[in-house]
């Protein structure tokens, strides 16, 4: 993908290009508290249903992952294995923080052992407040997503370089 | 005497070459291999890490670690007002958010001498029933889906959102309704929810019809099941189980009957389910039926619903007279307790949480020595925990 590497693919091909990874989104999840039920309802349930977004659930490694939400509380001891997967997912990659314990700490802002935002780590690309967000609102955050895919400059994103996992 | 004396020489040399054989058996074996399972897999339902130490396919030692949702609520506790509590304590186990918040409640409303009127017990038991359903409905197709089977687990979110409607209607609140208070309850029901209630638990009867055929008499799941895990009655009292996972190995024992808490479960019949087998198809087997005896028990409950006042006379800011309390009742996944220690003050001095799924889990240690790797998967969803709530 030299050519949109180095930000030189014309624009007809580039918005070709965003159309089909807009609805293409293989999203991995990374559920951990209250947050993980509610995205279950969203995969899971046939009255949310994601893949009618065009959304995939369920890759088998985060490295086919387009898009990781995390959902629920982020605990100190649980940084680094998401550090980790940040890491092996391929460019480009997306984040979506689901909830506002993974937003800012919620209702844990003053607890010892929660990390207060996701963010502080790796880079978010959608927040979805709520405690829990409702299922819609996550559907909103991934429709919010998909417009800010099909807008965007492939070059900013796309670096092409190999996975680098220590 | 010569030839006895031969056949001991051949005995031994088929004794020596025997063990040589096991030695080599044994060196050409396999080697220990160590398998970390978590901390996040999809078949953990949540963050738990397990490091499995194996041999060949078989676990020679297994321990879970845990830790990875620690929010540290009992810290949490001592700097929030009783009312701000009931928000937290939500979050332990989110599935059954509800049934959360009445131990608590029940423990502060001992140490206030207050007594909820009977309407407002009458409501609470009812919406801790359904509660109840919303968690083991998941549960029922949880386990299904660990065990490969995809299907039920989208049938039991389809069906659980009839639950968490009528929870939501009631309440305010689809996952955490926060709606208990000291004294009482903040609302009254909604008009028409009654009825809607009812029909909802038809639909949740059917439901359990269904999976009664579909997962219980499912060929593949009773032979990834049957026999698979099994918690002798006595060991499983001595690690400190629980609600299903006790009453699967025969013990008759469940604090809705058994304990003291002013609910109104003494004036509805019902009945408490035990299985003998104590295995893993045991204990999906008794959730399920109470599951169905839960609806049955909403139905009484709605039916004999007592007219009368909600909340009982508190004041408006709540302090806690000095003193220690406790009080548990059967959560879906087990016993759940609070033990407040007051100082009089807006915040408690100490809350410890005793919750079920903490103690549920520390038989898997015990439990998963000896088993093969495909029943590590069965026997930890068939134990049913949530990780808010060993954590906390």
């Amino acid at each position: 993908m030299g050519l949109v590497a180095s930000g030189k693919a014309p624009k007809p091909l580039t918005k070709l290009l965003n159309l089909s990874r807009k609805y293409s989104i293989w999203m991995y999840q990374w559920g951990l508290a209250c947050c993980a039920i509610e995205m279950g309802a969203v995969i899971g349930s046939p009255r949310y249903d994601v893949m009618r977004l065009g959304v995939i659930p369920f890759p088998a490694s985060p490295r086919q992952a387009d898009l990781v939400v995390i959902s629920g509380t982020v605990t100190d001891k649980m940084v680094p294995s998401i550090l980790r997967l940040y890491e092996q997912m391929p460019d480009p990659k997306y984040v979506i923080s689901m909830g506002s314990c993974a937003n800012c700490g919620g209702p844990y802002w003053d607890s010892y052992s929660v990390t207060k935002g996701i963010d502080q780590i790796i880079p978010v690309d959608v927040y979805v407040p709520g405690c829990p967000p409702r299922p819609e609102a996550l559907l909103e955050g991934i429709v919010l997503l998909q417009e800010r895919i099909g807008n965007e400059d492939p070059a900013v994103r796309w670096k092409g370089g190999p996975i680098v996992v220590d | 005497m010569t030839a006895s004396g031969t056949d001991q020489r051949q005995q031994l040399a088929y004794v020596a070459a025997q063990a040589a054989d096991a030695r080599l058996n044994v060196e050409i074996e396999t080697e220990g291999m160590t398998l970390n399972i978590g901390p996040q897999h999809p078949a953990t339902h949540g963050t738990l890490r397990l490091v499995a130490r194996l041999d060949g396919e078989q676990v020679v030692e297994a321990e879970p670690i845990m830790g990875y949702m620690h929010r540290g609520y009992e810290k949490l506790a001592e700097v929030r007002t009783y009312p701000q509590i009931t928000t937290l304590i939500n979050r332990i186990d989110w599935l059954g958010s509800f049934a959360n918040e009445v131990p608590f409640i029940l423990a502060a409303e001992k140490l206030m001498e207050v007594e909820a009127p009977p309407r407002a017990q009458w409501i609470r038991t009812a919406l801790f029933e359904l509660s109840r359903i919303a968690n083991i409905t998941l549960f029922l197709g949880d386990m299904a889906v660990q065990l490969g089977a995809v299907t039920p687990v989208f049938m039991a979110f389809r069906d659980r959102e009839f639950v968490l409607n009528q929870i939501e209607a009631a309440t305010g609140g689809r996952f955490h309704p926060n709606f208990d208070r000291i004294g009482g309850l903040k609302d009254d029901l909604p008009r028409g929810w009654i009825e809607d209630t009812k029909q909802a638990m038809e639909k949740m009867r059917n439901f359990c019809d269904e999976f009664e055929e579909l997962v219980l008499g499912n060929e593949i799941f009773q032979a990834r099941c049957r026999g698979i895990g099994i918690v002798p009655p006595e060991v499983g009292l001595a690690y400190g189980l629980s609600g299903a996972n006790v009453r699967a190995s025969g013990v008759d024992w469940d604090l809705r009957r058994d304990g003291q808490e002013a609910l109104a479960y003494d004036q509805i019949d019902w009945r408490v389910w035990t299985h003998p087998d104590g295995d893993s198809f045991a204990r999906y087997w008794v959730r399920l039926q109470e599951t169905r005896e839960a609806t049955h028990m909403v139905d009484q409950l709605l039916d004999g619903l007592p007219p009368g006042p909600i909340m009982a006379k508190v004041p408006r800011i709540i302090k806690v007279p000095g003193g220690e309390a406790y009080a548990a009742t059967e959560n879906p996944l087990g016993e759940m307790g609070y033990y407040i220690v007051s100082k009089g003050d807006l915040v408690p001095f100490r809350v410890k949480i005793r919750s079920a799924s903490f103690s549920n889990m520390s038989i898997t240690p015990w439990l998963l020595k000896g088993v093969y790797v495909p029943d590590i998967i069965t026997i930890l969803a068939s134990l049913y925990f949530i990780l808010g709530d060993i954590d906390r």
